[in-house]
C-alpha cells in the first residue's frame, strides 16, 4: 500500500463466475479522500445491485483502503445489514462490526417556530435581565467607592492612569481631525446663510454656543464610545474566556475596585479633557474658516466670544462630557461582564456595548437639553 | 519504504535564541512516536513545523514525501487534510456545538451528505467514550476530559493518516487518562495510523509509543524503541527514567 493511496478513487466492476452468479468486487481506496464528492455517484451506482440482494456477491477483498466512511456508505446502502454473500479482509471486518454496534440517536425534532408572543416573552425577559444586572453593577460599584473613600490606600492608581492614557491621550488624534471638520463645515455652512442676511458678526454666536453646548461633548462622546466603549467590553469578555476574572475572585480581588472603577474614573475624569480639546480645535478650525469666507478678523471673532456665548455653555459641555464619560464606561462594563465564554457571545456583546453606549449618550444629552432649556441660551 | 515525516538538519532560533540545533527524524508509517522533553524545549514547535504551520529556521521538512517548502498553499491545505492535530488546549470552536465541532471538518466534503455526517459524528464520539447526548452541548460546558475527547473525535473525524496529539493526557485524571490511552491504542489498531505524540506520561509512553525521541539540549540525545532509550544515560533521560516513577513504569534499574 503506497503513501499515495489516498488519491486513489474508489471504483467498482462486477464479474461473472461459472455458475452465472454476478459479483460486485470493490476496487480502488474506500476512504473519505477516496470517496470524497463521488458519494452519491457510487450509491446510485450501486444500488441496483443491492436489490437484487441475494443473487449477488460482494467482494472487498481488492480494495486498497477502507476506513469509517466507506463501511458506512457500504452499510447504509444495504439497508443497515451486512450483505449475505460477502468476501472481506479480515482487518476490515471491524470495521463494519462497529457499525453493528452502534446506534445513531434519531434527530430531535426540530425547534418550534418562534411565535410572536415567544419573541415578546423573551425581549422582556433580556430587557429585566439587563435592568437588574444593570442595577446590580452600579450598586456595587457605588458600594465599592464607598469603601475606597474610607480606605484610600485601596484606590487603583496605576489602573486609572493606563485607563486615561489609553482612552483619553490616544483619542487626542482622532477627535482632533473630527473637530477641524465639523469646525469648517458648520463655519462655511452657516456663512453662505448668514452672508444673504447681511450679519456676518453672528457667526460667533452660532458656532460658540452649537459647538460647545452641544457638538463637542456628543462629538467626542460618540467617537470615544466606539473607541474605549468596543476594548472595554473585549478586555472583560477575554478576561471570562480565559478565567482571569474567576482567578481575581479567587485572589479575593473585587473585580469592580480593580477593573470596572477606573475604567469609570478614567472615562469619568478624560472625556470631559477630551470635551475641551475638541471644543477649541472646533472653534479655532471655525473661526479660521470665518475669516476666509467672511472676512471676520481673527481678533475681533476672539474678542467677541465671551459676550456672544453665554459661560454657562461651556460649563454644560464640561459637565456633559464628564456624565457622559460615565455612562459609557458603565455601559461597556455592563456588557463586557455579561460575555459568556465563547467567541460568538464576544462579538455579539461588544457591538450591543458600543451601540448602547452610543444611544445611551444621546439619550442623556436629550434630557440634559430638556432640563436646562432656560439656561445659557438668548 | 518511504517516511511520512521526515526532518533533515533542521534548526529553529527565534530571535538568535537556539530552540533546535540541526535535528534529523524520520517517523516510519503506522508508527507512534512519543517526542518527551523538558518545558520549552521546543516540542510543541517541532510538531507546528512538521505541520508547516511554523517553518523552521534552516533545514528540510518533509510530509508524505513532499516538501512543505516547494508547496502551494492549496497543496499543503490537501496534505494537512491528510492529518489529525490535537491541540494542547484542545482548540474546540467555542461558539459550535459539540456535533457541530465534529462535523465541521467533514462538511468541507461536498459529497458527504448530512446523514452519512450525522452517523460518522455520533460514531466517532462512541470512538472516543463519550455518549451521544453530549452532542449537544457546547465546549465550555465540557470538563477538561471530555473537552480533549471531544478533541480527539474532530482530530480523527477525517481519518487521518497522521495523527498529532499534543500533550493528550494532561489534566486529566489517572483512570481517565489511562482510558484514554486505551482508546488511543484500540483505534491505532483498528485504523492503523500513524502519530506524533508531545507528552510527559510515562505510563502513555510505556503502553503507546512505539519509539521515542528525547528532545534535550537543543537536540534528539535518545531515539529508538522505549524500552531502549529509557536505558539511555543522558543527564535528562536518566533524570526522566530512571527516578523511581520511571523504575516503576520501564523497570529501568536504578
Amino acid at each position: 500500500m503506497a503513501l499515495a493511496g489516498a488519491e486513489h478513487q474508489a471504483t467498482f466492476h462486477t464479474a461473472t463466475d461459472e455458475d452465472g452468479r454476478t459479483s460486485v468486487v470493490l476496487t480502488g481506496s474506500w476512504t473519505l479522500r477516496g470517496i470524497g464528492r463521488q458519494a452519491p455517484a457510487l450509491t446510485e451506482a450501486l444500488r441496483p445491485y443491492v436489490e437484487q440482494a441475494p443473487h449477488v456477491a460482494w467482494d472487498c477483498e481488492a480494495v486498497e483502503a477502507l476506513d469509517n466512511v466507506g463501511a458506512l456508505l457500504l452499510w447504509r446502502l444495504h439497508g443497515f445489514t451486512r450483505p449475505d454473500h460477502v468476501r472481506i479482509r479480515e482487518e476490515h471486518r471491524a470495521l463494519f462490526r462497529h457499525w453493528s454496534e452502534r446506534v445513531t440517536p434519531p434527530t430531535r425534532e426540530t425547534r418550534r417556530r418562534p411565535t410572536l408572543l415567544s419573541v415578546a416573552a423573551r425581549a422582556g425577559k433580556d430587557l429585566v435581565s439587563h435592568a437588574l444586572g444593570f442595577t446590580e453593577l452600579v450598586g456595587q460599584v457605588v458600594l465599592d467607592v464607598i469603601g475606597l473613600v474610607r480606605a484610600p490606600a485601596q484606590i487603583p492608581w496605576i489602573e486609572i492612569s493606563g485607563t486615561l492614557y489609553e482612552a483619553g491621550v490616544r483619542a487626542l488624534g482622532i477627535t482632533a481631525l473630527v473637530g477641524i471638520l465639523v469646525g469648517v463645515v458648520m463655519s462655511y455652512l452657516s456663512a453662505l446663510e448668514l452672508r444673504t442676511f447681511g450679519a456676518p458678526s453672528f457667526i460667533v454666536n452660532i458656532l460658540g454656543i452649537s459647538i460647545l453646548r452641544e457638538l463637542g461633548p456628543l462629538l467626542a462622546a460618540i467617537l470615544v464610545a466606539g473607541r474605549s466603549g468596543s476594548a472595554m467590553a473585549a478586555e472583560l469578555g477575554v478576561m471570562r474566556i480565559t478565567e482571569e476574572l474567576d482567578a481575581l475572585s479567587a485572589m479575593g480581588v473585587s473585580r469592580t475596585v480593580r477593573l470596572v472603577i477606573p475604567k469609570i474614573l478614567a472615562l469619568t475624569i478624560g472625556l470631559p479633557l477630551l470635551v475641551i480639546w475638541t471644543d477649541a480645535i472646533a472653534l479655532v478650525a471655525g473661526m479660521v474658516t470665518a475669516h476666509i469666507a467672511l472676512g471676520i478678523s481673527i481678533p475681533g471673532f476672539i474678542h467677541a466670544i465671551p459676550s456672544a456665548v453665554p459661560l454657562i455653555n461651556l460649563v454644560l459641555g464640561i459637565v456633559k462630557g464628564a456624565v457622559f464619560g460615565t455612562v459609557i464606561a458603565l455601559v461597556a462594563c455592563h456588557f463586557g461582564l455579561r460575555i459568556l465564554p465563547n467567541t460568538q457571545s464576544l462579538g455579539a456583546e461588544t457591538t450591543n456595548a458600543v451601540v448602547t453606549a452610543i444611544t445611551a449618550v444621546i439619550f442623556v444629552d436629550a434630557i440634559f437639553a430638556v432640563v436646562f432649556r432656560s439656561q445659557g441660551l438668548p | 519504504m518511504s517516511a511520512v515525516v521526515e526532518l533533515q538538519a533542521v534548526s529553529t532560533r527565534f530571535d538568535q535564541q537556539l530552540v533546535h540545533d540541526r535535528i534529523d527524524l524520520r517517523i516510519a508509517r503506522h508508527d507512534i512516536l512519543g517526542l518527551v522533553g523538558g518545558s520549552g524545549s521546543g516540542k510543541t514547535t517541532l510538531m507546528r513545523e512538521m505541520i508547516g504551520l511554523d517553518a523552521p529556521t534552516e533545514g528540510i521538512v518533509t510530509l508524505f514525501g513532499r516538501r512543505l517548502c516547494d508547496l502551494r498553499s492549496e497543496e499543503l491545505a490537501n496534505l494537512r487534510r491528510r492529518c489529525g492535530i490535537l491541540f494542547q488546549g484542545g482548540a474546540l470552536f467555542s461558539a459550535f456545538t459539540v456535533f457541530d465541532n465534529i462535523a465541521f471538518p467533514l462538511r468541507e466534503y461536498p459529497g458527504i451528505d448530512t446523514g452519512l455526517i450525522r452517523d460518522l459524528v455520533y460514531m466517532k464520539l462512541a470512538a472516543v467514550g463519550l455518549k451521544p447526548d453530549v452532542a449537544g452541548r457546547l465546549p465550555a460546558e465540557l470538563s477538561g476530559g471530555m473537552a480533549k475527547r471531544v478533541a480527539l473525535a474532530r482530530a480523527l473525524a477525517l481519518e487521518p493518516e497522521l495523527l498529532f496529539l499534543d500533550e493528550p493526557t494532561s489534566g486529566l485524571d489517572p483512570v481517565t487518562a489511562q482510558g484514554f490511552v486505551d482508546h488511543l491504542h484500540n483505534l491505532h489498531r483498528e485504523l492503523g495510523f500513524t502519530a506524533v505524540v508531545i507528552t510527559h506520561d510515562l505510563d502513555l509512553m510505556h503502553d503507546l509509543c512505539t519509539r521515542l525521541a528525547i528532545l534535550a539540549d537543543h537536540k534528539l540525545v535518545a531515539l529508538g524503541p522505549p524500552d531502549e532509550v529509557a536505558r539511555n544515560d543522558h543527564p535528562f533521560v536518566a533524570a526522566m527514567f530512571h527516578g523511581e516513577r520511571g523504575r516503576r513504569v520501564f523497570g529501568t534499574p536504578p
